[in-house]
């Protein structure tokens, strides 16, 4: 049996966008910028799919802007709001568990002479609102916070923060960080104040290399690509066609059957949940089950390092992370988990599992039934 | 505009070889330059003339990539770039030479000479001649340019021979002698910075080598084996093919775990790899084994640390970089291209159950006594190991 559990570093496309990629890709391949027909044709895919997204967030297709992914659309938040709004003020606020396609851009500002304020979390991994309304000022003009956490499922009260953001002045820029949210929660950025919001295809069932932020109407965003002038201006290059309609393809699956999936996810979550910690030494990071995510588990071992976790269930054909896949790369203690109050034996001990509408209860037991096995086994190992 | 250069003129150290070692040497030396070179393309002839060795590019081939082979190639002292004009005549030849001298040296304004070499005895006009005729041309091309027969800063060289050869660039290549001289050895791979390095000296002096990597999955991953082969593959860009034995060491690693003390893990462990290495070196007919070892770097590299792994060891164990600080084997790393693969952070199986406090003084007695534990699984694990070697063949 095979068990992809690593759904948060990225998910396998569904058929229906799979099936629009290849269409874009090969016969209607056109232009979208083209005169022609062809490129007429094309140009209905891009329209279609910001309709469908526009939609799905009860939006203007207007307020779509497509990019290359959850990274890019981050960077532009960040760094195209300070820059275009920098005479209103240069501080910015976020937390200390963003995704470094956040904290990334942050930095870059704070070079260019901004000044970041990152705010502390809970041991839950939540943001505290007394600290948000202590941090903002007269010249804070961004406020970036994720919706949910990547590595832990932690979920930030994002219309609270949106709330606090805009009781202090209507034009600080409220940007979310929803790419581990979206096909996960309903998000309706107007209705709940939100100003920005990033979106990545290939987090639910979409294609990799798209992705698109969310801009409300009226906001001044300085664009970072330049060039042919596509997309108004604000993001120059060939449109990415089938990223584009696979993208949009794949989110009006995913959230046509929002509420069922959501359910179906924490039942496996809580299914996983309630046998890992049957096994002496297991716990589980982060917020209840029914209030974090529905789809990510944080799990620490005990005295087993999740390198070597991760390599044992992979002989098993299980797929989970250690960290998040995106921090992987770099061997340092994930942030997200030293900002919780994470011993560093513990963060050491965590592995990720997360979950798609694709996995089934027989998984979890079969993943269940191999961690009973081996973790015993892989203590008597350990590092002393 | 780069010059298409028609061949190279190889230089090797004549000194060090003598009589009848001479045609060994030369002979690996143009199999060594054939090899690294059909990489490159197509269409080089390596020949040797005269007590010369030279190649003869193709019409078409990329400069720079043909520089990086013969780099690559040990025994190559220098090489030069070389023009080859047809012979018609003194005054065709001088403007050969001029055109050369505009292409490679435009604008030249420094000291020079001609020196002239004639291959072909029966050519009309002496070496002497050349030099002084062509000499003049030059000064009259070149009118900020001077001529300076004791120490010149630029020398143009021709060799007359049924045709001309003209040269004046040399690139330094990497010294040593052509593997395949010097029998062969196994190279203990780790996926660190030293070991490859390692491989790549015992190489320079002339000798073939295989290599062993011991992983441990899960412990391991398969991207720190990835990295190894990775590693190979850049060293064999200097040896020559390597075969890779890649060993699975877990079961191995974990009894001694359980039944030794702890701090002696680390030498034990290395013992049954040294082990294992000189099963395949007797089977590839390798005459020692190669480590990246340096004294002192880590407490498996004290001198007693040592002579407790060579002890196991019938066949003699050469550390090329004994001597060498971490920064100056960092600097080869660097120049021979490893470095940035080998600082790549994947776990190697050296490290996963390092002891807090490992010994640095070990007594061969005592570690004999400990292995004494391992009596009663330890042949077939160690059979085991053998049995399901993965052998990968690299460059």
């Amino acid at each position: 049996m095979e068990a992809y559990f690593d759904n948060s570093a990225t998910t396998r496309v569904c058929a229906e966008a799979a099936e629009i990629v290849l269409r874009t890709m090969t016969e209607e391949y056109g232009n979208p910028s083209a005169m022609h027909s062809k490129g007429v044709e094309a140009e209905q895919y891009v329209r279609k799919a910001a309709e469908i997204l526009a939609g799905i967030l009860k939006v203007q297709p207007k307020e779509i802007l497509f990019t290359s992914g959850g990274t890019e659309s981050d960077n532009l938040a960040l760094i195209g709001g300070a820059l275009a709004n920098q005479r209103a003020g240069r501080h910015i606020i976020t937390t200390a568990v963003e995704h470094p396609a956040v904290t990334g851009p942050a930095a870059f500002l704070e070079e260019q002479g901004f000044e970041v304020t990152y705010l502390p979390v809970d041991r839950q991994g939540v943001v505290r609102l007394d600290a948000l309304r202590d941090a903002l000022r007269e010249d804070t003009i961004l406020v970036s916070v994720m919706m949910v956490n990547n590595e832990t499922g932690s979920r930030m009260p994002v219309e609270e923060i949106a709330e606090t953001v805009h009781r202090k002045n209507p034009k600080i820029l409220f940007h979310v960080d929803a790419i581990q949210a979206f096909g996960k929660y309903r998000i309706f950025p107007s209705r709940m104040g939100i100003d920005l919001l990033s979106v990545s295809s290939h987090k639910f069932h979409g294609p990799k290399g798209a992705g698109f932020l969310y801009i409300r109407n009226g906001v001044k965003i300085r664009p970072l690509i330049l060039g042919g002038g596509q997309q108004n201006g604000m993001r120059s290059g060939t449109d990415n066609v089938p990223g584009i309609a696979g993208m949009a393809a794949a989110a009006q699956k995913v959230c046509g059957n929002l509420e069922e999936n959501a359910a179906r996810l924490l039942q496996l979550k809580k299914r996983m949940a309630e046998g890992l910690l049957l096994i002496p030494g297991v716990r589980i990071n982060g917020m209840a089950l029914e209030e974090g995510a529905p789809h990510i588990l944080s799990v620490t071992v005990e005295g087993v390092r999740s390198e070597v976790l991760l390599h044992t269930l992979e002989e098993k054909n299980i797929y989970v992370s250690a960290g998040s896949a995106c921090s992987s790369h770099k061997r340092r203690p994930s942030a997200v988990l030293t900002a919780m109050g994470l011993s560093k034996a513990d963060i050491e001990s965590t592995v990720r599992i997360s979950f798609s509408e694709e996995n089934t209860i027989e998984e979890v037991d079969y993943a269940l039934q191999v961690l009973r096995e081996v973790v015993p086994v892989l203590r008597r190992f350990a590092r002393r | 505009m780069q010059l298409m250069y028609h061949a190279f003129l190889i230089k090797y150290a004549e000194i060090a070889i003598k009589g009848k070692n001479r045609y060994l040497f030369e002979d690996a030396l143009v199999r060594e330059i054939r090899r690294s070179l059909a990489r490159t393309g197509e269409g080089f002839k390596v020949e040797k003339e005269q007590g010369r060795i030279y190649v003869y590019c193709p019409e078409e081939y990329d400069y720079e990539e043909t520089r990086s082979a013969l780099e690559k190639v040990f025994g190559i002292v220098e090489f030069c770039p070389v023009m080859i004009y047809e012979d018609q005549g003194t005054e065709r030849m001088a403007e050969d030479v001029l055109s050369y001298m505009e292409k490679t040296h435009p604008g030249y304004s420094g000291s020079f000479k001609v020196h002239t070499r004639r291959a072909k005895k029966s050519y009309p006009v002496t070496s002497m001649e050349v030099n002084a005729f062509l000499g003049e041309r030059i000064l009259e091309a070149f009118p900020a340019s001077h001529v300076d027969v004791h120490d010149p800063e630029l020398v143009l060289r021709l060799e007359i021979r049924e045709r001309i050869y003209v040269y004046s660039l040399s690139y330094k290549g990497p010294g040593g002698m052509p593997v395949g001289t010097s029998g062969k050895a196994m190279v203990l791979l780790s996926g660190g910075i030293d070991s490859p390095v390692a491989g790549y000296m015992i190489a320079k002096r002339g000798v073939t080598i295989d290599a062993v990597y011991f992983h441990a999955p899960p412990y391991t991953s398969e991207r720190a084996k990835q990295k190894v082969v990775d590693l190979a593959r850049i060293v064999a860009q200097y040896s020559g093919r390597i075969r890779l034995h890649v060993v699975n060491f877990t079961d191995i690693q974990l009894y001694i775990y359980e039944q030794c003390p702890h701090d002696e893990l680390t030498i034990i462990m290395r013992r049954y790899m040294m082990r294992i290495a000189e099963h395949f070196a007797e089977e590839c007919r390798c005459l020692g084994l190669v480590t990246g070892e340096s004294i002192g770097q880590v407490a498996s590299q004290t001198m007693q640390s040592l002579a407790a792994t060579d002890e196991v060891c019938t066949m003699p164990v050469y550390r090329p970089v004994i001597g060498m600080d971490k920064q100056e084997i960092v600097e080869l790393a660097r120049k021979i291209g490893t470095f940035d693969t080998s600082i790549l952070p994947y776990e190697d199986c050296c490290t996963i159950f390092v002891a807090k406090h490992p010994v640095t003084k070990p007594s061969v007695k005592v570690i004999r006594k400990s292995e004494t534990k391992l009596e009663e699984k330890i042949d077939a694990l160690m059979e085991e190991a053998i049995r399901t070697t993965e052998v990968i063949e690299v460059g």
